[in-house]
């Protein structure tokens, strides 16, 4: 029997405006070699100059993944020929990271499982090759370098591929509640390498271990690990040596291909950037970092069970992402039963969020206004079918929902005599109803009620309705 | 006549008394260049029309031109490590054959902002590793005092060409001894300011943690004057220094009673040229007769100097020049099949001898293996040789030294042998792994070629190197024994 291990390395890029070491902008999806300057694109002479806000991003990072974060580290050199790298070395950190020791915790099947963090460091992103279709030429786009990124380096406490899509989930969640990333894998903006190895249960020592590259989004990290696990496993029950190597996920078998081994290895000949001074921080800044970071999502979480009553499950879809979170307490906060904002939330807003491609930063209605409709059903202004109807015009015209009632029409009628009068009359006309009803064919009663709302156009209150058709057939 | 000697308060002086223009100082140098450089070879490019259309953009047109700045209207000359746009720069190698930077370095951005006007680039060391100029991948450069001898190096180009009076000025660069060493060769001054005094953004780099740039000049108020306008904190330079610039020529009085002027043994090594030793004993005697207190001192770790810098100055070389592949710009082997053969063929071709041993040696420092025992120990070394001079600075102001053990040596008589030609920077390389300001002003000669005393400083105290200089180029009257001896060159 073998157990898995796996260890995450994850590229964040930091949402600063400009790159990390010049004054070019960071804007993803511009024409090539557009967002560039003689300083990232290395021209003979030039200077690295850091960047204050990609230091700040960096440090918050590793504080909210709990890290200890250096006051005082520094910049170092990893040399390697590529194109992709016009100053043919990587502005990086080598052995002194801005943090160390850190951890995410996930849930996984109700446990809480801590997965350490060995690193957190700052360095500069690479340029991005575009191979011709012909194969016969690769042109490089220098808009990426320089962008500012964090690799996050884990443990190899990962036990399984859905821990590691988890961890990843939740390692996003955090960097978007810090605003330090977007991390849209689809951009680029995250990227995360695997390395995975299998020993025997009960074994000390690592196994032998391949590196996954190529892995454009988490389900597909959970799909290559998984076949990358079975593959390693089939081997050592054939007692075949696994060979220590890099492979890339191939998206349309979604197996793993190899693409090189140790042999190749580099040697980075890291050493201390020299045109950088060392970067020391006041501890005023650590404490500016501290302070911008919000309330993390595992914290966020565990409030929503406690303060507002919730399931797990909604705490955990509401705490998704730190928008829809926000949206979500602003709406609890304003009404009588958070639950009933949360199944709105869960249901109608992410419905029409996922139906439409969009998110909850644009969404037509505002957390004040959802709370207002939910109050208005509620207090019993209109019944939640209305609502519903209430809250698609919503969403077109952007009107308040009151206004919207007050426009159509829309107010529930509560009052007694008003429906009493109408029950009078759906009694007249529907006899047959009301024999069934008495000859105890319960389900009856719900043919009247529809006659009431289509009497009513819809704004009938049920209850009452109910209660008043009981009243005059049964006596 | 004109002579850009006199210098440049005296050129600022005529150009204000309107007796002269920046055309005629232009075209003053331009003759020189004509008549001299074709044997001396201080010159890699004279830029005739940029100098020019710098002239008439500035509208420096004839007697309605009234200086702005001390350097408003005189030419001077960059060592070709420096990048100016639209200027073929190419650091005296084949690799950047060619290249054109898109932008202009700060020091020559600042000279362009006094109105100072470029008239051309000055020829080197291959990306300035060497100390004769002969590692110029174009051609070597002469020693105008004696054409068969060097002119040191690596900014042989720009010494040569104050020397040779082609230019009133020159910036060279000084990763350990670059500045001084040619200065001390061809009879002039030349000042490497403290690290970081001077920003270094548009110099290509050979060494990062030790590159500076400095004047090469006629005189010590001339060095103060040009070091006035390059120096300062630079937002493009990291590593530059948020430290206040002081008036350079303040303390040029010739007044240095009571200053303290160490002397360590460890800069008189055995085999020193006798000439050079009198020189340098002579001086010490000229600075004590003017007030100063001669002490001795001691810089135990002097001899690991050299071994140091040769793995650190290498280590990041290795890593400034791995960025001339001939992807982009600069020269691109044909004969290359794939990516790495085009890579590889492009440097083996494009680099000369001792670039290609640098970064051999560079690489090889930093190798998994061999990083701890090479690269590290040096750091650690480095630091010792820092708190030496930090523990001589406790008891003088300035230290005295000869800024080479010999004079000026022969065209090819040390190409040859590497670590020969490593040993003639003893005296400056000791300055450069302490960031350390130093200058060079000439102190006699010896078997007819010019001696340098090196004069090294505090870190930022570039202003009392400067007094010093001063006050012993004054009573000794060098630039005396310069007139007489181009008459007889004449």
């Amino acid at each position: 029997m073998y157990e898995t291990v796996i260890g995450l390395e994850v590229h964040v890029e930091l949402g600063t405006k400009t790159k990390i070491f010049c004054g070019c902008e960071t804007e993803f999806g511009a024409p090539p070699n557009t967002h560039v300057c003689p300083v990232c694109m290395g021209s003979p002479g030039v200077l690295p100059v850091l960047n204050e806000q990609a230091l700040r991003l960096g440090m918050k990072a590793a504080m909210a993944l709990h890290c200890e974060v250096r006051k005082d580290s520094k910049f170092d050199r990893k040399n390697y020929f590529y194109p992709d790298s016009p100053k043919a070395y990587q502005i990086s950190q080598y052995d002194e990271p801005i943090g160390e020791h850190g951890y995410i915790d996930i849930e996984v099947g109700g446990q809480v499982r801590r997965i350490g963090i060995t690193r957190v460091h700052l360095e500069e992103d690479a340029g991005k090759l575009n191979h011709s279709v012909f194969g016969d030429a690769s042109y490089v786009d220098f808009n990426r370098v320089g962008i500012p990124l964090i690799e996050i380096v884990s443990e190899p406490d990962i036990k399984t591929a859905e821990e590691a899509r988890l961890y990843l989930e939740e390692l996003k969640a955090i960097m978007q509640y810090c605003a330090v990333s977007e991390c849209k894998m689809e951009e680029g903006s995250l990227r995360c390498d695997a390395n995975i190895s299998l020993r025997p249960i009960g074994q000390k020592e690592l196994g032998t271990k391949t590196e996954i590259k190529n892995m454009n989004s988490f389900r597909h990290v959970e799909r290559g690990l998984l076949f990358e696990q079975e593959r390693q496993e089939a081997m050592l029950y054939r007692n075949e040596k696994i060979v220590q190597e890099t492979r890339r996920l191939d998206e349309s078998t979604m197996s793993t291909i190899s693409m090189r081994s140790k042999e190749d290895a580099h040697d980075y000949r890291y050493f201390p950037e020299p045109d950088l001074p060392r970067i020391v921080v006041s501890d005023r800044f650590l404490a500016e970092c501290l302070a911008e970071i919000p309330e993390l999502p595992a914290q966020k979480r565990a409030r929503f069970v406690q303060d507002y009553g919730l399931p797990d499950y909604d705490a955990s879809v509401l705490t998704a992402n730190r928008p829809l979170a926000e949206f979500f307490d602003e709406t609890a906060k304003r009404v009588k039963d958070p639950k009933v904002a949360s199944n709105w939330i869960m249901g109608d807003v992410l419905g029409y969020l996922k139906t439409t491609d969009a998110t909850i930063e644009t969404f037509a209605i505002s957390s004040m206004q959802l709370a207002e409709l939910i109050d208005l059903i509620d207090n019993g202004t209109i019944s939640t079918k209305i609502a519903k109807s209430v809250f698609k015009d919503m969403l077109e015209t952007g009107k308040d929902a009151k206004i919207l009632i007050a426009e159509q029409g829309l107010v529930q009628i509560s009052d007694e005599s008003e429906l009493r009068a109408i029950a009078q009359k759906v009694i007249e006309n529907n006899p047959k109803s009301v024999q069934d009803v008495l000859a105890g064919k319960e389900k009856a009663i719900g043919s009247l009620v529809g006659q009431m709302m289509k009497e009513t156009k819809g704004k009938a209150n049920p209850q009452v309705v109910n209660q008043i058709l009981k009243e005059l057939i049964t006596g | 006549m004109l002579d850009f000697s006199q210098g440049i308060r005296k050129l600022h002086e005529a150009l204000r008394a309107g007796t002269t223009t920046p055309e005629r100082l232009l075209n003053e140098s331009f003759e020189r260049i004509e008549h001299a450089d074709g044997e001396i070879n201080a010159f890699l490019r004279v830029n005739d029309l940029v100098s020019r259309d710098r002239l008439t953009t500035k509208a420096a047109i004839a007697d309605a031109f009234s200086p702005k700045h001390l350097l408003d209207g005189i030419p001077y000359a960059l060592k070709d490590n420096m990048c100016y746009e639209g200027i073929e720069t190419t650091c005296a190698s084949k690799i950047l054959e060619g290249y054109i930077p898109p932008y202009t370095a700060t020091v020559a951005q600042k000279l362009d902002d006094a109105g100072a006007i470029l008239v051309g680039k000055a020829n080197m060391d291959e990306f300035a590793m060497g100390s004769s100029t002969e590692n110029s991948s174009y051609f070597p450069t002469k020693n105008p005092w004696h054409k068969e001898y060097v002119p040191g190096g690596s900014s042989g180009g720009s010494a040569a060409a104050v020397a040779a009076g082609m230019v009133p000025y020159a910036l060279g660069s000084d990763t350990g001894g670059s500045i001084r060493q040619p200065s001390a060769f061809c009879g002039v001054v030349g000042l490497k300011p403290t690290y970081g005094r001077v920003s270094r953004y548009g110099l290509v780099a050979f060494a990062s943690s030790f590159d500076q740039i400095g004047p090469i000049t006629n005189s010590v108020e001339d060095a103060a004057i040009v070091l006035q306008a390059i120096a300062g904190a630079d937002t493009h330079d990291a590593t530059s220094a948020h430290i206040d610039v002081p008036d350079f020529s303040a303390k040029l009085t010739g007044d240095i009673r009571g200053l303290k002027v160490g002397v360590a043994p460890e800069f008189f090594a055995d085999a020193m040229d006798e000439g050079v030793r009198q020189r340098v004993e002579e001086a010490v005697k000229v600075l004590k007769e003017l007030g100063a207190e001669i002490q001795p001192i001691s810089l135990p770790h002097t001899n690991y100097a050299i071994a140091t810098y040769y793995l650190l100055a290498p280590a990041e070389a290795s890593s400034n020049l791995a960025r001339f592949d001939g992807v982009r710009y600069g020269y691109r082997s044909q004969n290359a099949q794939n990516l790495l053969d085009m890579y590889s063929k492009t440097r083996s071709e494009g680099f000369g001898r001792e670039v290609k041993r640098r970064i051999l040696i560079g690489t090889y420092a930093l190798s998994s293996g061999y990083y701890d025992a090479y690269y590290k120990r040096a750091q650690k070394m480095r630091t010792l040789i820092r708190q030496d001079f930090e523990q001589a600075f406790s008891q003088v102001d300035v230290i005295v030294s000869p800024t080479t053990p010999t004079p000026a040596f022969l065209l090819g008589e040390k190409t040859k042998d590497p670590v020969t030609m490593y040993m003639t920077d003893m005296c400056t390389i000791p300055v450069n792994l302490a960031g350390l300001p130093a200058i060079s002003v000439p102190c006699g000669l010896s078997q007819g070629l010019p001696v340098g005393l090196q004069i090294i400083g505090k870190m930022f105290d570039e202003q009392t190197i400067l007094q010093v200089a001063d006050a012993y180029e004054k009573a000794v009257d060098f630039a005396a024994v310069r007139t007489a001896h181009r008459k007889e060159a004449k």
